[in-house]
């Protein structure tokens, strides 16, 4: 297990002056992220478009200190997948001797919506790289658009809160579960309220034989309407009330990692945020009956599964 | 706060083929701390150097060094006080303190 210590002396691959709003949860989870590289491995990074690739990368600076390339919204997996066939080949021949690591890093509209086909068929021909995906929940960078990572019930520009729709009518897409129907060696979901947790994992991904996929939860206290000190607070309530288990799946096999000593009712995580304040209201209370039934059945889907593990 | 200068952006003839970006991380050039309203304040004598607040930084503006915070660092900190809330109460080395309090100071 990694220190803190320890790691705060390993490179900072995001450097500061990017253009994340202040409190975005994004930069949190790449820092993280980048944190469990060792010294002596070089990364590419493929960025999908999304508030990370724009703010980061706004010409003329960049905020990477590794290799970086941005392709499209829709094909961040497909273009590093190609990177990394032809790293591959590259070494065989002997022209190209560092090792290198290669990980994608996608919002959910990147990920979940619109690059969710590269994706599966890069995961499925077995490219040896890392996809990453900073879940906030929304289109962000657009203008708060609802995704199909959007939770049932919030508010978003799309999704609005009028007289009769009561925010997002449909619950989240289970990417996580998605991606481990791959049958990959690694698949885990992160938040940066847990780094220890986040950067075991992550080192885990880097070394499995094949591809590995991340999802990290990552506030946005613009869309998520919070206050901007609160993003790893919110992380915990997340992970408190099993609204986001951390847990991962090892060649088929479950494990939760981190069990909340109280499993916190999912109001705790709704009632601090803005784009659930309409749930209070009593005509929508049974949004959040509904949303609780949702978080229940999964982590005990989830304990069950582990324990058989 | 003093304004910041922002360097300018190139001529076209001197942009390199596909408009590469050549130099690594150059965005720390780019000082996003006239963002800030309110400026962490960090206590050397109280900190612990647990570096919670450190990990939590959403804008690496926090420095450390062998294991130690050593300073933060205002030219990209933008004052969003994930670091003031993540420093553990018992310690509660930082505090958010709003510019203004600095402006006759720093002019
Ligand atoms: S206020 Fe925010 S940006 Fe500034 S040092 Fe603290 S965590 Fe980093
Ligand atoms: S969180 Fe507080 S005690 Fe811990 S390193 Fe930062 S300032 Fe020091």
């Amino acid at each position: 297990m990694p220190t803190l210590k320890e790691i705060s002396g390993r490179p900072e691959i995001l450097a500061p002056g990017h253009r994340m709003c202040a409190g975005c949860g994004a930069p949190v989870v790449v820092r993280q992220i980048m944190k469990a590289l060792r010294e002596d491995e070089h990364v590419v990074v493929g960025n999908a478009t999304g508030c990370l690739e724009v703010s980061t990368t706004i010409y003329p600076f960049t905020s990477w200190r590794c290799s970086w390339i941005h392709n499209a919204f829709e094909n961040a997996a497909a273009t590093l997948s190609g990177v990394e066939a032809a790293y591959r080949s590259l070494k065989r021949q002997g022209k190209v001797k560092a090792e290198f690591k290669f990980i994608a890093f996608g919002g959910d509209g990147g990920t979940y919506d619109i690059g969710l086909q590269s994706l599966s068929g890069a995961m499925e021909r077995g490219h040896k790289m890392v996809y990453v995906c900073y879940d906030n929940g929304a289109y962000m960078n657009t203008g708060i658009q609802r995704s199909s990572a959007t939770p049932l019930g919030a508010d978003t520009t799309t999704s609005p809160v009028g007289k009769v729709i009561p925010g997002k009518t449909r619950p989240r897409k289970d990417l996580t579960e998605i991606m481990a129907a791959h049958n990959i060696p690694y698949v885990a979901q992160v938040a940066p309220s847990h780094w220890n947790d986040l950067v075991t994992k992550v080192r885990k991904a880097l070394d499995a034989d094949g591809p590995a996929f991340i999802n990290a939860l990552a506030p946005c206290p613009r869309g998520w309407r919070y206050d901007s000190a609160d993003t790893i607070e919110m992380c915990r309530l997340a992970v408190e009330t099993c609204f986001w288990p951390l847990y991962e799946v090892v060649d088929g096999k479950v494990k939760v990692t981190v069990k909340p000593r109280e499993k916190k009712p999912v109001r705790a995580f709704l009632e601090a945020q803005g784009r659930f304040k309409h749930l209070f209201e009593p005509q929508n209370e049974r949004i959040i009956d509904e949303i609780q039934a949702i978080v229940d059945a999964k982590w005990a889907n989830l304990l069950a599964r582990s324990e058989q593990a | 706060m003093k304004s910041v200068t922002k360097p300018q952006a190139p001529g076209w003839k001197s942009i390199p083929m596909g408009g590469v970006i050549t130099e690594p991380g150059n965005s720390e050039k780019y000082e996003t701390g006239d963002w800030r309203t309110m400026r962490p304040v960090w206590s050397a004598k109280k900190c612990i150097n647990c570096l919670l607040c450190w990990v939590s930084c959403p804008d690496a503006a926090i420095v450390a060094k062998d294991g130690k915070i050593v300073s933060f660092d205002y030219k990209h900190c933008k004052g969003c006080g994930i670091c003031a809330r993540e420093c553990p109460p018992k310690v509660k080395a930082i505090t958010m303190v709003n510019e203004t309090e600095f402006e006759e100071q720093e002019g």
